[in-house]
């Protein structure tokens, strides 16, 4: 099943388009750390950043921009909704509430047994 | 007794049986860092006070490793392109660095696990390295995954190239589905726990 | 999607192993033959749905009778658990936890998948045997040493688990060694969950004989592929969970443990900062869909056998595999209906408990679906048919009570009472349960060539169906009275429950009857084997492609690959000759009816 040679070349020469657009990627999302904006503007910034990247891994190192298959459209579909649900509905509950939460100051602070405990 | 469409592909589906399979366990995997991840996020939001990935974190030795595991995603999607133009002996080559690539990264990432024992930063010191730790450790535990199913088809399994080529190419591609993903959870581990 | 395939694919399969002389290690327990696998799946998973039930009953000596000893058995159970024979709190709940987890996950799922799943699903589609034959058998020893871990976590100092099936934070982090184990063992288990859902999938898209379009394919391949996205979904953030609590409890970290927690003298030495209620919603991010998982097999077992039974198809077919898939899909969006407690905000509860009185929806639509099949119908009272009928009224009773349970308002109430255990028994005991038994009647002939003894199946029937309503009825009586779950004395020591006590004693005698009625069952199962009147391929007269292979098929399954040309349900069909036409039946001899 080996594929026609000059179609796989002209991949080929994709593949190292990708390549070093990722190399890049990664200098811009270190280099973007360093930026002073806030904390909310600065986790947008890195997942856009890394969703590009990972979407360039997806689409032409895995192929997903050449599959034509539509339960797998379906799988990919229903696995990133669900994967949403997962990520956004915790933190809707965390943040709608009956009653106040009540922090304790030491609340993640270092272990102050940490020398003696191990 | 013969089990149709393993590597050929069924017209009405538009796949092959190891396609479909490795994509479906790599959607099990997205849920299973997805926990991860709103884990990761839950604890943030609710923590009073959450280090900078720098305070505990080198963004150097990190920034490299990203870039080795990127490299040998495209060492990997070579060695697949070089199965399809039929160049075995490119294959190895390009498949062999797509074993030692990862376990360079390993042994970097080792180094800075040793560095964090220590100074004592272990996972019970705080839930910010509790999830640096676990989320880094399980994608470690993939990548060894990864480095020994490579290895395994850069090497004794690289046998069935000679007597079943268009299997082999099906593994390989497989492989390589696996491993791209692997990559992938990198690129959003590295910039979550190191550069946030 | 809906073209057909060509016998074209098949011809150009990979070869498998080659056909040689297999050793008995090969062809009975590392076997990669779906039919070995499934009834190795059958086997254990009966088996421990028997040790899960064995719990229970010792649970019910404490509920019925507190604090006296347990006759005969309490002598075994050991100083550390009973001394005296007195069921100490510790171990009722050790028996509590181990009942849930070893009923859900080692007992009803691995039957209703893994057995009959695996058995029939690859028969049903007119393939050779699963896509993955290896990984089938690797998923069967992941759940077999996932069993080996969760039994032998009973021995272990402490004892097994006892936070409940549901291992709650912190309780679950602070617990004893057992519940170590049980995160190992459900590591196992979920593991193998996941080896077998890629597996069933591949082989329901990729393996179907050609003519098997997707809506020619019998109702029960739907339930399992519905119910194999799910498994596939769900469970790898319980997964992720159970990594997390393991490292809660032996790297001292605090996922799951809230700042400034105090156990017995003092403050936890650990960093905090973490919450209990991220494990709720982990857990039950699978936990849902898994009682949908459930549920769902049990729905297509029930529907090939009504089918069967009436001699006429299924009524709104395509009804059925929307309202399925709709099922699966909503069940993702509605686990926080079993946080309403937690101090959820309004805005939250309210959307969980809209999207759980949505998916209340397409559950009546399959139960009214398989109701109205009945309308009409020659009805034969086989025993899988007094099995699949008792189902629809009691999966019916575990829905309808559902409802007060998905409504904030009087879950307020009901939460964490008898009337919750009343609802899910429901659907889990006479409801899923008893559509398993049907199924063991059903394709016992198919496994083995002879069918069960039907006297014995009868009185296993009547005398469960009385039974099991006595065990579970009382307990919407004494759950709206406020009755508590998990309580080792049943409720002893509360004033609110006094007025309802005495039905405690009234469920035991229940499930100790029910456990009796099994013995006609057990027996039944293993003398029918060699003993059981012999039939050929196709004694209940169906449809289905499974009925066309010898009884039992051989490695392969079919000689040469069916060819499919009709529905599912071709049951008495106006002009045909006899009153069905098999699948796999050529076109032409009768006439075809118009496409489903």
């Amino acid at each position: 099943m080996s594929g026609n040679a000059e179609e796989v070349r002209k991949h080929i020469a994709i593949y190292k388009k990708i390549a070093g657009a990722l190399a890049v990627g990664t200098i811009v999302t270190v280099l973007a750390s360093y930026l002073d904006v806030s904390v909310a503007l600065g986790i947008t910034i890195a997942l856009i950043i890394a969703s590009t990247k990972a979407s360039l891994v997806a689409v032409y190192f895995m192929h997903l921009g050449e599959e034509r298959s539509q339960w797998l459209n379906l799988t990919l579909g229903m696995t990133a909704a669900f994967w949403l649900v997962l990520m956004l509905v915790p933190l809707f509950t965390f943040s709608d509430h009956i009653g106040v939460a009540k922090t304790l100051p030491n609340a993640n602070a270092p272990m102050e047994h940490a020398a003696e405990a191990h | 007794m013969e089990i149709p469409y393993t590597v050929a592909v069924r017209p009405d589906t538009g796949l092959n049986n190891v396609k479909l399979g490795i994509w479906l366990f790599l959607a099990s995997e997205v849920m299973l860092f997805g926990g991860l991840f709103s884990t990761y996020v839950l604890l943030r939001m609710g923590a009073v006070e959450w280090p900078l990935g720098a305070e505990f974190l080198n963004i150097p030795i990190g920034t490299v490793n990203t870039a080795i595991l990127i490299a040998s995603s495209v060492t990997m999607v070579m060695a697949y392109a070089s199965l399809k133009l039929g160049d075995f002996a490119k294959y190895k080559t390009y498949m062999l660095a797509t074993v030692l690539l990862p376990v360079l990264f390993l042994c970097i990432k080792g180094y800075e696990y040793y560095e964090k024992v220590q100074h004592d930063h272990l996972p019970s010191h705080s839930t910010f390295l509790a999830i640096y730790w676990t989320m880094t450790a399980l994608h470690g535990i993939h990548i060894i995954g990864g480095i020994a199913v490579n290895g395994y088809f850069w090497g004794p399994g690289s046998k069935m190239w000679h007597t079943k080529p268009a299997m082999f190419e099906n593994r390989v591609e497989a492989a390589g589905l696996y491993w791209h993903f692997v990559d992938l959870v990198w690129i959003f581990l590295f910039p979550v726990l190191y550069l946030l | 999607m809906d073209n057909v395939t060509t016998a074209e694919g098949i011809a150009h399969a990979e070869h498998g192993h080659e056909a040689h002389e297999l050793s008995f290690l090969q062809t009975y327990v590392f076997s990669q033959d779906h039919k070995v696998i499934g009834i190795q799946y059958a086997i254990t998973a009966l088996l421990f749905l028997l040790f899960g039930f064995t719990l229970m009953m010792l649970m019910r000596w404490n509920l019925a009778f507190p604090g006296r000893p347990i006759p005969v058995i309490g002598n075994f159970l050991g100083m550390a658990n009973a001394p005296g024979g007195i069921m100490l709190p510790e171990f009722y709940n050790q028996l509590g936890a181990m009942h849930g987890t070893i009923m859900v996950f080692l007992g009803v799922v691995p039957l209703a998948v893994g057995g009959f799943g695996n058995y029939v699903l690859p028969l049903q589609i007119g393939a050779p045997d699963m896509a993955f034959p290896r990984l089938n058998m690797a998923s069967y020893w992941s759940f077999f040493l996932g069993g080996v871990v969760m039994i032998a976590s009973f021995f272990v100092p402490g004892g097994a688990a006892n936070s409940g099936w549901t291992s709650y934070a912190p309780l679950s982090v602070i617990a004893l060694e057992g519940q170590t184990w049980w995160l190992i063992g459900m590591m196992f288990l979920i593991t193998s969950s996941l080896l077998g859902s890629v597996n069933f999938i591949v082989t329901t898209l990729q393996l179907r004989a050609p003519g098997m379009s997707f809506m020619r394919l019998p109702f029960f391949v739907w339930a399992q592929l519905v119910t194999s996205f799910l498994l596939l979904l769900a469970f790898p953030p319980l997964e992720a969970a159970g990594v997390l609590q393991l490292m809660d409890r032996v790297a001292d970290t605090s996922f799951f443990m809230p700042s400034g927690l105090v156990v017995g003298d003092g403050p936890l030495e650990i960093s905090g900062g973490g919450s209990p209620l991220l494990w709720q919603h982990l857990f039950w991010f699978l936990a849902h869909p898994e009682v949908y998982v459930l549920i769902l097999p049990a729905l297509g077992i029930v529907g090939e056998i009504v089918a069967n039974n009436t001699r006429k198809p299924l009524w709104g077919y395509r009804v059925l595999v929307y309202s399925v898939i709709f099922l699966g899909f909503m069940s993702f969006i509605v686990w926080a209906h079993h946080m309403f407690l937690t101090g959820m905000g309004t805005t939250i509860s309210t959307f969980f408990q809209t999207t759980t009185m949505i998916i209340s929806i397409p559950s009546v639509v399959i139960l009214s679906a398989l109701f109205l099949s009945l309308y009409g119908g020659s009805i034969r009272y086989t025993v899988p048919m007094l099995f699949a009928l008792a189902f629809l009224p009691m999966f019916g009773i575990g829905g309808l009570t559902g409802l007060p349970l998905g409504l904030t308002a009087p879950d307020i109430h009901l939460h964490d009472t008898y009337y919750v255990i009343g609802h899910f028994h429901y659907v889990v005991a006479p409801g899923t349960i008893f559509a398993l038994f049907a199924g063991i009647y059903y394709w016992f002939p198919k496994a083995t060539g002879r069918l069960m003894n039907d006297l014995l199946g009868r009185i296993h029937f009547w005398g469960s169906i009385v039974a099991i309503n006595c065990v579970f009825m009382p307990m919407f009586i004494t759950g709206l009275a406020g009755m508590n779950r998990r309580l080792y004395d049943g409720g002893m020591q509360y004033a609110h429950v006094q007025g309802v006590m005495e039905w405690n004693a009234f469920m035991s005698y229940g499930a100790w009857a029910l456990g009796f009625f099994q013995i006609f069952f057990i027996f039944n199962f293993f003398w029918s084997i060699r003993h059981g009147k012999k039939v050929g391929n196709n004694p209940w007269q169906s449809t289905t492609l499974e009925w066309q292979a010898p009884s039992p098929p051989p490695h392969g399954n079919f000689s040469t690959p069916p060819e499919v040309h009709r529905g599912p349900y071709e049951y008495s069909v106006p002009g045909a000759s006899s009153d069905f036409s098999m699948q796999g039946e050529a076109p032409g001899a009768d006439p075809e009816p118009a496409k489903v």
